[in-house]
């Protein structure tokens, strides 16, 4: 059975430079598309993944994953935006830790990029019409 | 050359008005120059759609059977307590108001989810509230409890009634602390981690007519929605701020009060909110349009970001503690590039009320007018300008 899964990946800062997805390809047969990639302050690093493949590739390559270092979470949770509540007013733009909003120009409307999404929640509270919703 | 609002109504009644907005009289302004410009539009359009907390409306509730005398008493809709210090069946419920059972920041920042603006909201989507009411009793008011489900069509009036809004130009709030903090200009970052502001700048009613010369008591505006009128000047109206070469004041300063049928407003202009740690609020959507009577007021209209500048607070510590300093000041125009510089430091900058919904706003009314459904009026007396001397206020306490 082949599935397709979104993951964000924590790596420690000594994997960072390691070919890791490369492994995820080649070992373990799994398709991927980036969804987003960034090194944080503390020089950890944060992938997010969307993998696809056979079920049993999936499982043992998470399992390689978790056997090298690499905290895995598991999009089990969508946020999505509710569109007749959102005033477009950016107060999620700066919040958000990937990027996922963006001013859309000349309009001024703000854009939600549901696949850079990694369902962290930091901007449901923050959006003052409370257009941000966590679905499960 | 000098039109009057008679003639331009004339106009706009034979559908032969040239009403702009706000936005598009700059690129006219600069194509034709003010002369020609002034000469050819009639009407600006401008629009703001933000939280605007000095917001509520009051009901006249009707007579129950047997009656019930809520005033002085206690009024909740939808658990959000109401005032009532009216005669017997009229209340206020204010944007701000919480329910008595809410954590507020108890467990800090609150989250605030429901509040006297949802409940407005509410009420004006046409949802039934619930209204819990207890009265002490009286000979002709003999009942004291009352619970019911309220519905916006059956009440005798429900009239919207903001003491401040549309305010002329506001602090960018930044956050100097190390941590991050909670306030009604939303959640800063600590460190310069962003930097939030609140006007539509170019298409802001009052940046449009600096010195209140066409907007006064008796203005008919966008509000809402539907009509409304301004009704005073706003609470903590304060002409005699710095203004620059434009007149364009470079600090907080003029504000309205405004008024309107709530039964004709809409939910989409009425948006219930929730400030994250700060309380409940109400985004107000307001349009103001400005007759173009000589070429100065155009030349007002033609107002562009680049030339509107904001006072850049730090609400960690000089906002809490009334300290007057700022960190300097920015435009709109940088504002709105989404960075700007403080303290040597590139700061990244969001809005809190929503640029896109007041050009919408501003195309509405405009709209309206071309139609011609709506009329302009003359206002009945200007708004305080100047000259007025008002000096702003602050609580002094002095000893019981
Ligand atoms: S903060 Fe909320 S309302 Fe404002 S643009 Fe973002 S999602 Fe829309
Ligand atoms: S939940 Fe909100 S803040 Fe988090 S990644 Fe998604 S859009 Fe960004």
């Amino acid at each position: 059975m082949t599935i397709s899964r979104r993951v964000v990946l924590h790596f420690p800062r000594l994997l960072v430079d390691q070919p890791i997805v490369y492994h995820l390809v080649k070992d373990y047969n799994l398709e991927f598309n980036i969804l987003k990639a960034s090194v944080t302050p503390k020089e950890e690093g944060l992938l997010v993944l969307e993998l696809s493949g056979e079920q049993s590739d999936y499982e043992q390559g998470m399992q390689y994953l978790t056997g090298i270092g690499v905290g895995i979470q598991l999009l089990s949770q969508n946020v999505i935006r509710n569109e007749t509540r959102c005033t477009h007013c950016g107060a999620c733009i700066t919040i958000c830790p990937t990027s996922a909003f963006t001013l859309e120009l000349p309009s001024r409307r703000v854009n939600f990029q549901a696949e850079k999404c990694i369902a962290c929640g930091l901007c449901i509270k923050p959006c003052p019409p409370r257009a941000m919703e966590v679905r499960f | 050359m000098g039109k009057t609002i008679a003639e331009i109504n004339e106009r706009i009644g034979k559908g032969q008005a040239v009403v702009v907005t706000a936005e598009e009289v700059i690129e006219i302004a600069a194509d034709k120059g003010i002369k020609e410009a002034a000469r050819e539009i009639d009407v600006v359009t401008t629009g703001t759609f933000g939280p605007m907390c000095s917001s509520g409306a009051y009901l006249n509730l009707g007579h129950s059977k047997p009656r019930i005398k809520f005033g002085g008493g206690s009024v909740y809709l939808n658990e959000v307590p109401a005032y009532t210090g009216f005669a017997a069946v009229d209340i206020f419920i204010g944007a701000t108001a919480l329910p008595d059972n809410d954590p507020q920041n108890k467990i800090h920042p609150g989250d605030f989810n429901y509040g006297g603006g949802h409940v407005i909201e509410e009420l004006v989507a046409g949802k039934d509230v619930r209204l819990v009411a207890i009265a002490h009793g009286t000979d002709c008011y003999p009942r004291k409890k009352l619970e019911t489900l309220l519905n916006i069509k059956d009440l005798n009036e429900a009239v919207l009634f903001n003491i401040r809004n549309a305010y002329q130009n506001y602090n960018v709030a930044v956050n100097l602390s190390d941590r991050t903090i909670y306030t009604y200009m939303g959640v800063l970052k600590p460190n310069l981690g962003n930097a939030n502001y609140s006007t539509a700048g170019q298409l802001s009613p009052l940046f449009n007519d600096p010195w209140y010369k066409t907007i006064g008591i008796g203005t008919k505006i966008f509000l809402g929605g539907g009509v409304g009128y301004v009704a005073w000047q706003g609470t903590q109206h304060n002409p005699a701020v710095l203004r620059g070469d434009n007149g364009v004041p470079r600090r907080p300063a003029g504000a309205l009060a405004v008024i309107g049928d709530l039964k004709q407003m809409k939910p989409q202009w009425l948006v219930g909110t929730s400030m994250f740690g700060y309380g409940c609020n109400i985004t107000v959507g307001i349009g103001v349009p400005i007759p173009i009577l000589s070429e100065e007021i155009l030349r007002y209209t033609a107002v562009r970001d680049e030339d509107i500048l904001a006072p850049i607070v730090d609400y960690a510590e000089a906002y809490p503690q009334r300290q007057p300093d700022i960190l300097g000041e920015a435009s709109y125009a940088q504002l709105k590039s989404g960075k700007i510089m403080v303290r040597e430091k590139e700061v990244p900058t969001v809005s809190l009320s929503s640029y896109a919904k007041a050009a919408e706003i501003a195309q509405t009314l405009k709209e309206w007018i071309k139609r011609g459904e709506f009329l302009l009026t003359e206002p009945v007396a200007p708004l305080p300008g100047v000259e007025a001397g008002i000096t702003f206020k602050s609580l002094e306490e002095h000893p019981i």
